[in-house]
């Protein structure tokens, strides 16, 4: 059992990954909201990422 | 012509920034052709058919950034890259003094009472970010699309396990504790709530919840595809049986595109048991078989709506054909055709909401004849070229083919703006239909955008003896930054007949480009 299971009693606290449109617009509507600066991992290399996903046993 | 191309490596922006820089050196003096894009392999299929794909750009990795640029001369290009370089630059400063962790898992030790991720990354990337937010006790909402089939599955089983909401992918609008999340308008609290695989139809019915005075507990977006056979429905049955505990809940809403049979039988089972009011529209569903369950069957997104408000107020939910006097519309529409030259004959329906979209062709499929689209309901009706109209045609104008390198058309309007000029120009285009999507996430004044569009095509029609209808509703409230009251007002000064639901202007549409042929099917046989 987590906290967040019950997120419609909670006050919503983001984290956005991606577009920073929409940390803009939780900001607007005065959400906590944190922006990642997001990049592709393994450089982007999608056979390499699968390589290091095996590894770390995700 | 000058073509220079640079590949910047190690140098990520998200692609909304990049689009909107694209688009901004595109309109400068002397650039023919701009593409600043990150090196994925779809960016590099654009390059290619923009034929600014030279080897470099071929070799560099998605973290790499391409400016590809074709100018007819030097400093035109010269200027153009001091633009991007001002832009991006802009953007960074933008960033400074905030503190932006470069992980999920940064970014929950900075925020360790974090309980919602938002992710709109590319595909993959998407769900693996997803993955490991949920396996951290997030809920999330993931607007990104092209995540497999499978993965969504293992995804939302996961949050199922870990008693999380998984809404997407590729879900476009939420609204969670009166939060909008992603594109969303602005509608009162209240006591309906709603589950939708249908973004902009989840839009329309939130808006008329608003509008007709009642509002909105929970809004949870699921994503397209989450009745199919393969995904079974597990976030529409979880979302409803969480609307089913929530207190505020009064009465509940579920809108999909026609789900699988299965799963449909899995959802109004579910719906059946609830103790609390239930409106389904599975667009052009079977209305008896959610009857038999106990449900209440709507065939639009306006019924629906207006179903759920009469239920709150204890009166019978009844079909809505028009608001105004049946008379006043068919005198209305006659207004309209009697100014039409032999030759028209045809609605051009130009949508950017892809709900909005789908409900205009099961409105219009048995009222017209010849209907082609891009995104058909049946065979018979594709067009061969998503850019040219055939016959009565409408389109979907955020469908992939169309939208591949550019924002979504509730962003940018140029797409369509250019596609109402074009039609226009046709002799045979009677009526064009719009939908016009306010709210967070679209164009902040698309009534801007649209005038001038719909002016010259009103215009060039005049010009050559003809008149030109154009019909538009807008999803949106008083609520909305846009100024729903002025976006009105706006698209009538330009001549728009603009009508409250999505659904009566398809009508108005077809009644009108018929030349009111279509009047007996509308009113005796209620389509």
């Amino acid at each position: 059992m987590t906290d967040n299971q019950n997120i419609f009693e909670k006050e919503l606290k983001v984290i956005n990954i991606g577009i920073d449109t929409f940390t803009t617009d939780l900001k607007t509507q005065e959400v906590e909201v944190i922006h990642v600066d997001w990049h592709p991992p393994a450089g982007g290399d999608l056979d390499m990422l699968k390589l290091l996903e095996k590894l770390q046993g995700d | 012509m000058v073509m220079r191309i640079l590949v910047r490596a190690d140098t990520y922006y998200d692609s909304v920034i990049l689009m909107r820089i694209s688009n901004a050196i595109a309109d400068l003096d002397g650039i023919l052709q701009a593409a600043v894009v990150m090196a994925t392999a779809t960016n590099k299929v654009l390059l290619e058919n923009l034929d600014l794909l030279i080897e470099e750009a071929e070799a560099a990795s998605p973290n790499d950034l391409v400016i590809a640029l074709d100018a007819k001369d030097d400093a035109s290009i010269d200027a153009a890259l001091l633009e991007v370089d001002r832009l991006l630059t802009a953007r960074d400063e933008r960033a400074e003094g905030e503190v932006f962790p470069k992980t999920l898992n940064s970014a929950i030790r900075a925020m360790p009472d974090a309980n919602l991720v938002m992710i709109s990354v590319p595909g993959h990337f998407a769900a693996r970010e997803a993955k490991k937010a949920l396996k951290r006790g997030l809920n999330v909402f993931m607007f990104s699309s092209n995540v497999s089939i499978e993965d969504e599955v293992e995804l939302k089983q996961l949050a199922l396990e870990k008693g999380l909401l998984m809404m997407g992918p590729d879900c476009g609008t939420a609204i969670i504790n009166n939060i909008i999340l992603g594109f969303g308008n602005a509608v009162n609290p209240g006591t309906i709530g709603i589950v939708a695989a249908a973004g902009t139809g989840l839009q329309q019915v939130s808006t008329i919840i608003h509008s007709e005075g009642h509002g909105v507990s929970q809004a949870i977006g699921i994503g397209g595809n989450d009745l199919s056979k393969e995904v079974g429905g597990i976030m529409m049955l979880e979302g409803l049986r969480r609307l089913e505990q929530d207190d505020s809940t009064k009465g509940i809403v579920l809108v999909s595109k026609p789900p699988n049979q299965v799963v449909s039988d899995k959802v109004l089972a579910a719906a059946s048991q609830s103790s609390k009011p239930i409106v389904v529209n599975f667009l052009g569903g079977n209305l008896d078989e959610i009857k038999s369950k106990g449900c209440v069957g709507a065939a639009t997104l306006e019924d629906t709506a207006k179903a759920i408000c009469a239920i709150m107020k204890n009166k019978e939910p009844l079909p809505i054909i028009f608001d105004a006097d049946h008379g006043d519309v068919v005198s209305l529409a006659k207004k309209e055709y009697s100014n039409f030259s032999n030759e028209q004959q045809y609605v051009r329906g130009l949508y950017t909401g892809g709900t909005l979209y789908y409900e205009a062709m099961l409105l219009l499929t048995p009222l017209l004849s010849d209907l082609y689209s891009n995104a058909p309901l049946t065979s018979k009706q594709k067009l061969e070229d998503a850019n040219v109209s055939v016959g009565n045609t409408c389109v979907d104008l955020g469908s992939e083919e169309l939208t591949m390198g550019r924002p979504h058309p509730m962003i940018d309007y140029r797409l369509r703006s250019q596609r109402i000029v074009q039609e226009g120009v046709i002799s045979e285009t009677a009526v064009i239909l719009l939908d016009v999507v306010l709210g967070l996430g679209s164009h902040d004044d698309p009534a801007s955008e649209l005038i001038p569009a719909i002016t010259e095509a009103k215009n060039e029609a005049k010009k050559n003896g003809r008149y030109l209808s154009v019909i538009a509703s807008i999803v949106g409230t008083s609520l909305d930054h846009q100024d729903l009251q002025k976006q009105r007002d706006a698209l009538e000064d330009a001549g728009v007949i603009v009508m409250p639901s999505n659904a009566q202007a398809v009508r108005l549409a077809a009644l009108i480009a018929t030349k009111g042929s279509a009047q007996d099917m509308l009113f005796e046989e209620g389509l």
